[in-house]
């Protein structure tokens, strides 16, 4: 769940920005439309707890993030957040099951290779395990970071931009995906997208969900 | 994962660029171990042969020809000085022990040293083979001799004129062996040892024309030099001077003119060292630009990891030990090389019949160089490492 109230963030020798109030469920599905700059990189930052709030409450999955230390934040991170980035960033010089472990690695655990064959099978490229991200197309690419994001059972899921330069059919396909996966592991899922494409999908599979469009209001 | 695992895959992930630093590095470290192993090994040679050996006396000259070609047999002498001088310094009482050294043949390159028994035992040689020499024209060869030459107990040679190989035969006075020595690591290995008598036979026969001229030549009998032990270090203060002013010979000391051949080879040792140093800098700073851009490539890889719940120490750690890899394997490299070099110097020495030097002894000193590849490794990723652990994850997440 995320709940956030008079949520504010502001940059040094920048405009505050904040936020309307959110409340969604444990497993609900979030959308955070708007133009890029609107200030969706910031939410999902101060979600993340990789940004402190200026002022205000957001509490992910149970934990107030204004109580964590930058010590403990990582460890939290690690535990609660499956990021899928814009651009995947999965690492060239390591296989797909090594980009895997590397999550692994980040929150010291030890290597499980069961949950990584696990977590590519479910997104059906475990046959890719051995190969390099350069062997991969985007479809498979963006499966293979959809693993890694959720290889250690995050609570919530955070998706950036998950349909930006993909045509039509890879964008139902890709939301599928996201769906069905968050749904899995009953985890919230956050969409941050200006893609007017995604809230189409979701409204076409008659899928609760809360929208949310930035930008908020800006605050002094 | 291990973090030794990652950052050996990130290392080889630019394979041109970490070749090229493992190339620079392992050069650098390797011309290092050499000069440490040859300067300690010059040194080592010098001392060992001129141990106990207090003051060399000679026809004038260069005192450190002298030295050079009576104690370490790598130089020809100043000349020649009288028996009968040479008795009396033996008579002094200042003087423990007299070996004298007569040189002037030599057999395939091996100098033939008519001496006395003193010098086998001064050396504390011992036979691996035969007996010491009993009577003029009985020789002793040095075990390295031995191996190159193919010569044993009871072999028949003859000596050439000269000290290099080649020169006039004394075809008509042959050497027979009578025995051979251990190795022993000094100067006595790559000798053929006999009677001081011997020469005297030898040449005798080869100039004199007839008997009277025999006679003649036995009464102005020489030897080439005497090694001269003190009885008291006293001596040293006293005994030089009185041979410089009172003799036509000269007396040198080894300990000093080792001392001065030493200062004037350290200046070269100190110029290469520095040339090594340069080339190790020249490595570092190519392992933290290779580092650094890194970095700068793999920023928003580095941020994704930050996202993943790493600490910011672990993405440091990551870049520590990728220099640590390179550091570790040109250590490796670089000390093999090194001692490659060495037993490849060793070996030209040894078929020049020069100073003897050992291959792949392991003296404490190398210890600086696995001490000096971590320095420079960790100096080079010091500052990467500072900028990996800054990554920020909302880097991460502006990346558009």
């Amino acid at each position: 769940m995320i709940s956030t109230r008079q949520l504010s963030y502001s940059y040094l020798n920048g405009p505050g920005i904040g936020f309307a109030d959110v409340d969604v469920a444990q497993g609900g599905v979030l959308l955070l439309s708007g133009a890029s700059g609107s200030g969706k990189s910031t939410w999902l930052a101060l979600a993340s707890s990789v940004l402190l709030p200026t002022a205000g409450e957001i509490t992910v999955a149970g934990q107030a993030l204004s109580r964590l230390d930058a010590a403990r934040s990582d460890a939290w991170r690690a535990q609660t957040i499956g990021f899928l980035p814009q651009k995947l960033h999965l690492s060239a010089a390591l296989t797909v099951a090594q980009n895997l472990e590397l999550a692994q690695w980040a929150a010291g655990q030890a290597k499980d290779a069961q949950a990584i064959d696990q977590a590519l099978n479910a997104l059906g490229v475990g046959q890719l395990r051995q190969r390099k991200p350069a062997q991969l197309s985007g479809g498979q690419a963006q499966r293979v970071a959809l693993a890694r994001a959720t290889l250690l059972q995050p609570r919530v899921i955070l998706a950036d931009e998950p349909t930006a330069s993909l045509d039509d059919d890879a964008c139902s396909d890709a939301l599928r995906l996201l769906c069905a996966t968050a749904e899995r592991l009953t985890a919230t899922l956050v969409i941050a997208t200006h893609d007017m494409r995604v809230k189409n999908y979701l409204a076409a599979k008659r899928m609760q969900f809360l929208s949310v469009k930035l930008p908020a209001s800006p605050i002094n | 994962m291990k973090t030794l695992f990652l950052s050996w895959q990130y290392l080889w992930s630019r394979p041109l660029a970490a070749s090229l630093n493992l190339l620079m590095l392992t050069l650098g470290l390797a011309s290092i171990t050499f000069l440490l192993l040859i300067s300690q090994q010059i040194t080592q040679a010098f001392e060992r042969d001129a141990a106990g050996i207090d003051v060399v006396v000679g026809a004038k000259g260069s005192p450190m020809q002298l030295i050079l070609s009576g104690v370490f047999h790598i130089d020809a002498p100043t000349g020649n000085i009288s028996l009968a001088a040479v008795k009396e310094l033996a008579a002094n009482p200042q003087v423990a022990k007299l070996i004298p050294i007569s040189l002037g043949d030599n057999f395939r390159g091996f100098r033939i040293v008519g001496t006395s028994p003193d010098y086998v035992l001064h050396y504390g040689a011992t036979l691996a083979a035969g007996a010491l020499w009993a009577a003029p024209l009985q020789a002793v060869v040095g075990s390295q001799v031995a191996q190159k030459t193919g010569l044993k107990v009871g072999d028949r040679f003859a000596g050439a004129h000269g000290l290099g190989a080649g020169g006039d035969s004394h075809g008509q006075a042959s050497y027979v062996v009578s025995g051979v020595l251990k190795a022993s690591g000094s100067v006595l290995d790559r000798l053929i040892l006999t009677a001081t008598e011997s020469v005297w036979r030898v040449h005798v026969a080869h100039t004199a024309a007839d008997a009277e001229d025999q006679k003649i030549l036995q009464g102005e009998r020489e030897i080439t030099l005497a090694l001269i032990q003190y009885k008291s270090p006293l001596a040293a203060v006293t005994f030089p001077r009185l041979v410089n002013s009172t003799t036509d010979m000269q007396a040198a000391a080894p300990a000093l003119e080792i001392t001065r051949l030493l200062s004037m080879i350290g200046v070269g040792t100190n110029v290469l060292k520095a040339l090594a140093g340069v080339l190790l800098l020249a490595a570092g700073l190519s392992v933290f630009i290779a580092l650094w851009s890194a970095v700068r490539e793999r920023r928003a890889d580095l941020a994704l990891l930050r996202m993943l719940g790493a600490p910011p120490r672990k993405i440091a750690g990551l870049l520590l030990c990728e220099a640590l890899w390179l550091a570790l394997l040109a250590c490796a490299g670089g000390v093999l090389t090194g001692q490659g070099l060495m037993a490849l110097t060793a070996w030209a020495l040894q078929a020049e019949k020069s100073i003897p030097m050992a291959a792949f002894t392991w003296p404490i000193d190398l210890i600086i160089v696995p001490v000096l590849a971590v320095v420079v490794a960790l100096a080079a990723s010091l500052l990467p490492a500072w900028e990996a652990y800054r990554v920020s994850v909302f880097e991460l997440l502006q990346s558009r």
